[in-house]
């Protein structure tokens, strides 16, 4: 039974592969599995050295390289300049929920709509927070 | 009072704080951390103890600054998220609040790479923005992370930890208008002080400070200023090619290098930029640190005219008024 059992995964290899190889090209993905593209200029903030996914650390060079490669751009500094371009700097200003390693190198896209990492439940949060912090003022 | 510790009582009476910085030794040399914190006392409202600052190995930011607490001076225990999962974080904290410390740093902490353990794994579970909500959550709430509670059981009371939590800000590294945004977001997950990099470009602070009063943050948040005084134009040109995210005028460097007694001189630069920064709108305090030079924080003290601090314990005038 052992066979029918990899049988069935296979959608499920195939769909991460898929994922994994659009996104590695793309956006060079660290497959964190639960992806914030959205809030972050669509540029991968794990490709941070120090992992950051709510800003830079104070470290980054005169010249915007990171303290820790020289050589390659602060990928926050990337992150804010692309979000700019596209006018979405007011989605840096969420603290992002924390990483759970569990899923790490799963497939974000399933884990997204599946609620697995808790991410649709973190934007509704976010959307109410939002809500009542209008009212509040509007009172 | 959220702690009651030295430097929330002195930021609360509305006085200009001023805070050290204590570097623990690379060995177990516990008489070392004694004298520098009694060098200290006196002079600061609370000490910074570095947590394995630049990434090499020293004594624990916890050990010491249990040390110096013992001499009589209060200390702002700095933690990094590079050596600590979620897990140890919330532990020291229970840990450093059951041992009296009543102010933590929250940092992001320097890579492993630049240190002498290169080929050390980082932890960086969580970030420095997270780290202090998690911190504020556990002192407001008395809840961990995962929503559990700071009960032993059940029925037993609520104990969280009375910490006076705070975070480090740098505006001198770029991307500069996004250093705004992240104070921003610090303040929004409860920071209740902020120290800054080591400021030696005026201009260029005042231009940060300038956007953080327009936003308004520095109302809901005291900012403390940092400062270093500098042996010899030696150290600053280091500084300036080796350590990232800092910005240093060459007329600063041509200043020492012309100096006929550059730690004097070093003394004079620090003084007189604690005394500009008195004048700034915006800003509540000055934090002091120094490389391997402790000793000079008193004079440095005293010479911007910071001395005498006021008393651990004592009330604050405005207590008293109301009283």
């Amino acid at each position: 039974m052992q066979i029918l059992r990899t049988v069935s995964r296979i959608p499920y290899y195939v769909l991460i592969t898929v994922e994994f190889l659009f996104k590695k090209v793309v956006f060079r993905c660290h497959m964190c599995g639960q992806c914030v593209l959205q809030f972050t200029g669509f540029t991968c903030p794990m490709r941070c050295p120090k992992q950051l996914r709510d800003g830079p650390c104070g470290g980054t060079r005169e010249n915007s390289h990171c303290e820790v490669y020289p050589e390659r751009k602060c990928i926050w500094a990337m992150i804010y300049a692309r979000s700019r371009f596209i006018h979405r700097t007011h989605k840096l200003e969420v603290i992002q929920f924390t990483i759970d390693w569990r899923l790490e190198n799963t497939s974000s896209w399933i884990n997204y709509f599946s609620g697995r990492d808790g991410q649709r439940e973190f934007k509704r949060n976010l959307k109410r927070q939002a809500k009542a912090a209008a009212v509040g003022q509007g009172a | 009072m959220k702690a009651s510790s030295n430097l929330e009582k002195v930021l609360t009476a509305g006085q200009f704080a001023v805070t050290g910085e204590i570097g623990p030794p690379k060995s177990v040399d516990a008489q070392l951390i004694r004298d520098k914190a009694r060098l200290l006392r006196g002079a600061v409202d609370a000490a910074n103890i570095t947590d394995n600052q630049t990434a090499i190995v020293r004594v624990c930011s916890m050990a010491a600054a249990k040390i110096v607490l013992e001499e009589g001076v209060e200390p702002v225990m700095q933690m990094t998220c590079r050596d600590r999962n979620r897990i140890a974080l919330q532990s020291d904290i229970l840990g450093a609040a059951a041992l009296g410390i009543k102010n933590i740093l929250c940092l992001s902490g320097d890579h492993q790479t630049l240190g002498n353990q290169p080929d050390a794994k980082g932890a960086y579970d969580i970030d420095s923005i997270q780290f202090v909500r998690v911190a504020v959550r556990m002192r407001n709430e008395g809840k961990l992370l995962c929503g559990e509670e700071l009960r032993n059981t059940k029925k037993a009371d609520l104990l969280p930890p009375r910490i006076f939590v705070g975070a480090a800000a740098n505006p001198f590294a770029p991307p500069l208008d996004f250093r705004i945004l992240r104070l921003a977001k610090k303040v929004a997950a409860g920071a209740d002080f902020i120290q800054t990099q080591t400021i030696f470009d005026m201009n260029l602070f005042k231009r940060w400070l300038g956007k953080i009063v327009d936003a308004g943050l520095h109302e809901k948040v005291a900012i403390l200023g940092g400062v270093m005084p500098v042996k010899s134009h030696k150290a600053l040109t280091y500084m300036k090619e080796s350590v990232a995210g800092m910005s240093i005028p060459d007329e600063l460097i041509k200043r020492m290098e012309q100096a006929s007694d550059p730690k004097e001189e070093g003394v004079k630069v620090c003084v007189e930029l604690i005394q500009q920064l008195r004048e700034l709108t915006g800003l509540r305090g000055v934090h002091i640190s120094t490389v391997e030079w402790e000793s000079i924080i008193p004079e440095v003290a005293k010479r911007a005219g910071l001395l005498p601090r006021p008393a651990p314990g004592e009330s604050s005038p405005s207590e008293t008024l109301s009283a």
